[in-house]
């Protein structure tokens, strides 16, 4: 049987992996080479990798850093940030990474997705959607960080997405980036009824027990988190951390998923 | 040694750092002369079939490799569109494949899926084997591995499949047939399961 994934999901700042709240206040974590090292000992599912500065200061992806992480890397990889052309997504390919996310280049043009899907195949093209509610109810996307609206409903844009042929969707809560005190649940199901295609969800995750509440309600699904599995304790102390197998197949019997016997 | 095939697509720098670890030497070709000393062969692969193939075709390696494998036997296994590749047609395009195997590369059918989430088949999932293969040996069967892909491969002849998965349908994810492997999981992202399954192939 096909196990959810939990994912730790790493941000990249100044060749530094950094960790935010609500997008907002980086604080260093590490480096991203010994954090590759760390969760391949830890035989994690999958890692994924974005790259904060790419896009807001309009750079190409750091394709040493990627091909750095790619080599170390003993589980698959995903890499997002900056990526704005077939030629780029090819090139990120052949460094060894498996899964590349798109962003703000498919708010722009999401005929990007079926041009990428047509050269490397659907299953590896990913899009991330950052998502903030709005004070009068509902949610939007943004890009840049946070930074910029854009206007556009992310349940009506995640249906369009796997009509052109997304592999995957990441969804990625602002309001609850950092804040680890669970999952925008609402956000999640409102998603996963659109779409059949593998969702990814990203925000919010304090605890072990919020990463179940997902699990339980959805079965297979990819549920991601960055400052529960790079810090430790009251006071956010840096300690890289991840589920042992025996915790991980606990979470998947109860819920009935995997063949954990 | 293994010699990895890099006709552009997949990942070879992956499978290399797995085969350094073992301490098992690699080279990497990619022109047919870099073939010529080749004793097992890596076929990865990472992308559309169509694309796959074509690479491969325009790679100046296909002809010594179809020598290599057909008429002197040697050992290779494919990886994921590395496998599909080796049947004779898939679902996902119209290039006709390399046919070193027998078999047709289907795409899944959704309604089989009980799940909400269908294709891709992508995350952990159990492997089980169906045959006492090398590849296998000293895998338990708590060993699990990574896959991708929304097409599966289907033997036309059931006894070349050695492991089969799980998802709506049973199928083939490993086979072998004669010096012919493939397998549609990727090992070389699969921790210490893959490791294994790449050590027992460069032990055949």
């Amino acid at each position: 049987m096909l196990r959810p994934r939990i994912i730790p999901s790493l941000l990249l700042h100044d060749k530094g992996l950094v960790k935010t709240v609500n997008f907002k206040a980086p604080k260093y974590v590490g480096d991203p080479i010994n954090a590759v090292r760390i969760f391949n000992e830890k035989e994690v599912d999958e890692l994924a990798f974005f790259d904060i500065d790419a896009t807001v200061l309009n750079k190409e992806p750091d394709y040493v850093l990627i091909e750095k992480l790619a080599n170390q890397s003993r589980m698959p990889l995903c890499y997002g940030g900056g990526v704005q052309t077939v030629e780029q997504a090819q090139k990120i390919f052949s460094l060894g990474i498996e899964k590349i996310a798109l962003s703000s280049a498919v708010i722009k043009n999401p005929q990007l997705v079926t041009q990428i899907a047509d050269r490397v195949g659907s299953q590896s093209v990913i899009v991330v959607l950052d998502i903030k509610k709005k004070l009068l109810g509902g949610y939007e996307i943004y890009t840049h960080n946070g930074k910029k609206s854009t206007g556009i409903n992310p349940i009506k844009f995640a249906k369009e997405l796997e009509q052109l042929g997304t592999g995957e969707i990441i969804i990625n809560s602002i309001d609850h980036d950092g804040v680890m005190k669970g999952y925008d649940m609402n956000l999640i199901d409102k998603i996963a009824e659109t779409i059949s295609i593998p969702l990814t969800v990203l925000g919010g995750a304090g605890s072990l027990s919020d990463i179940e509440k997902v699990i339980e309600r959805h079965g297979v699904i990819g549920v991601a988190a960055g400052s529960l599995f790079v810090f430790k304790g009251p006071y956010k102390a840096v300690l890289i951390n991840y589920p042992t197998q025996i915790e991980k197949n606990k979470i998947f019997e109860i819920n009935n998923c995997g063949n954990t016997e | 040694m293994i010699t990895l095939i890099d006709y552009g697509v997949g990942n070879i720098f992956a499978f290399q750092n797995v085969f350094k670890r073992l301490d098992i030497p690699t080279k990497i070709a990619k022109t047919h002369e870099d073939l010529s000393d080749a004793q097992k062969l890596i076929l990865p692969g990472v992308g559309a079939f169509d694309y796959a193939i074509a690479q491969l075709n325009n790679s100046g390696m296909r002809q010594k490799l179809d020598d290599l494998v057909l008429e002197k036997k040697i050992p290779i296994i494919g990886i994921c569109v590395g496998m599909q590749m080796m049947g004779n047609r898939s679902d996902e395009g119209t290039s006709e494949g390399l046919k070193w195997i027998d078999a047709d590369i289907l795409k899944f059918d959704e309604s089989l899926i009980q799940q909400r989430t269908k294709l891709p088949h992508m995350g952990w999932n159990d492997v089980v084997p169906v045959k006492n293969n090398p590849l296998f040996v000293g895998l338990d069967k708590e060993a699990i591995f990574y896959f991708l892909h929304s097409f599966y491969f289907k033997c036309n002849n059931p006894e070349d499949s050695i492991a089969v998965s799980d998802y709506g349908v049973p199928f083939t994810s490993a086979v072998n047939a004669d010096n012919v492997y493939g397998i549609q999981f990727h090992p070389e992202k699969s921790h210490q399961y893959g490791e294994k399954l790449l050590h027992n192939f460069a032990k055949l």
